[in-house]
């Protein structure tokens, strides 16, 4: 499965340079996304496998297993996913942050049976979740353009490039028995998807273009990740429209 | 009562709650407290943004922790809800104005109310459902960062229940005059501004057929979404 998704992340790296040199007469609204015609064709492409499978696959999930399973193949995810997060919250010298994380996957991993309870939360260790995008973006390395990848969806050329990295880092793929590695894998599709049952909803019924929103909506995130919850802003609230009335 | 940027911040609820705050761990014991007296309790105009926005998400919450029929997704209480327990606190108009962008201006004023109208349902409309997973949730406020603009100031939340703690964040301008006070202007859920992230989608509309082409496409949108619910 690493394997097969790294040659999906080369797949759409080769196919953004195509687009790069492809679609050079578009003519383009947002100057951070150039690739705007491809990306939307990835877009849709990633919107139909969806509706077919990956949604009624979570919704299956969410149906046959009870909450308190769920709420463990969750914990026990995030508890493996903390690894990597502490590494990049190391890199981004967060002291801190590192070694709370460090107590979070001893405490979760020995006093919540290996990771199935979040003993950590309830005891105040937040969890701090930073990937290597994420230390790139730290260190001053710009998002680069929007990037739409096939099955991984939305992401910056930045984190595309970060990506391989972020795979290789995951602790739930560093089990030597690839059926192992490919079921945790496909779990956590699950269980990523499964919780963005509403989430996917509300955007589709909030936006007049789910295109430009969700694109809006992650780099806008991204940001606010990077910066940990509180990014400079740019967007101009002056505009002469501040009248109060 | 110590606020804000003191560690150990204090803060007594209007219900039976009493939060105590450090900068990160937080421990809701519940307690019985004396009831302060209904929101009709005199709010000094100087009162500080985070004790503003503790103050109103308390009180919505409540709100909504009370009633069955606003959590099972009642689109006429929900309404009814905003209007007497947000609305009186946000400057919609700013809102929309902001979302909209420059062509808000040679917008004539019916232009702009339907605008508002209509961005307004759309926004209570796609997250009414949110309300249906509120159960024990406590709203947290942190500590106000310093050497904010009293015109443009952002107060971070967090909504914490089961699951990951939710970031809401709020940005505000203090009013002066009658009603004086603090009104929102902007709201961030999960790090993503809520004006920002409709700017470009409204100008798209705009480029494409000028206010009435925006205004049009969200009533579409509302229709559609009355129709799915």
């Amino acid at each position: 499965m690493n394997a097969w998704m790294k040659r999906c992340a080369s797949l759409a790296l080769l196919a953004s340079l195509m687009a790069l040199q492809g679609c050079a007469t578009v003519k383009t609204a947002d100057a951070r996304d150039p690739w705007e015609s491809m990306n939307r064709s990835v877009f849709q492409f990633n919107d139909v496998v969806d509706t077919v499978a990956i949604k009624p696959a979570a919704e299956l999930y969410v149906k046959v297993l009870p909450g308190f399973v769920r709420k463990g193949v969750s914990n026990f995810l995030g508890n493996l996913g903390d690894v990597w997060s502490m590494a990049n919250n190391a890199l981004q010298l967060k002291g801190q942050a590192t070694a709370e994380t460090f107590m979070r996957i001893n405490v979760n991993t020995f006093l919540g049976l290996g990771g199935l309870l979040d003993v950590a939360t309830e005891m105040g260790l937040e969890k701090r979740k930073e990937d290597f995008g994420q230390t790139l973006g730290y260190w001053g390395v710009k998002p680069g353009p929007y990037v739409v990848l096939p099955l991984l969806g939305p992401s910056t050329l930045r984190d595309t490039l970060a990506l391989p990295l972020d795979m290789r880092g995951d602790a739930s793929q560093q089990f030597s028995d690839e059926a192992t590695r490919n079921a945790l894998t496909v779990t956590r599709v699950l269980d990523i998807r499964s919780g963005l049952l509403q989430t996917v909803d509300v955007v589709k019924a909030a936006s007049l273009d789910p295109y430009t929103f969700v694109r809006d909506a992650f780099l806008q995130k991204r940001r606010n990740d990077i910066h940990d919850g509180n990014p400079p802003s740019t967007f101009d609230y002056g505009d002469g429209l501040s009248d109060p009335k | 009562m110590l606020f804000g940027q003191r560690p150990y911040s204090y803060f007594m609820l209007k219900t039976d709650t009493v939060l105590f705050l450090n900068r990160r761990h937080v421990l809701v014991a519940a307690c019985a407290v004396s009831f302060l007296g209904a929101s009709g309790l005199t709010m000094a105009a100087d009162e500080a943004p985070d004790v503003f926005i503790q103050r109103i998400a308390n009180e919505t919450l409540n709100v909504i922790k009370a009633d069955r029929a606003l959590r099972s997704g009642d689109i006429g209480k929900i309404m009814q809800l905003v209007d007497t327990q947000l609305m009186p606190h946000v400057n919609f108009r700013r809102m929309t104005a902001l979302a909209t962008g420059p062509a808000w201006r040679n917008a004539t004023p019916e232009q702009q109310k339907r605008l508002q109208d209509e961005f307004k349902t759309l926004l209570v409309r796609t997250y009414s459902g949110a309300l249906s997973q509120i159960t024990d949730q406590v709203v947290v406020v942190k500590p106000l960062r310093r050497g904010q603009d009293d015109k443009n100031l952002v107060v971070n939340t967090e909504v914490r229940g089961k699951g990951d703690p939710i970031q809401l964040d709020y940005r505000l301008e203090k009013t002066s005059g009658q009603g004086s006070g603090w009104m929102i202007f902007d709201l961030n859920v999960l790090g993503v501004w809520l004006v920002e992230n409709y700017r470009n989608q409204f100008t798209k509309e705009i480029n494409a057929g000028g206010i009435d082409a925006l205004i049009a496409s969200l009533a579409a949108r509302n229709k559609s979404n009355t129709k799915a619910s």
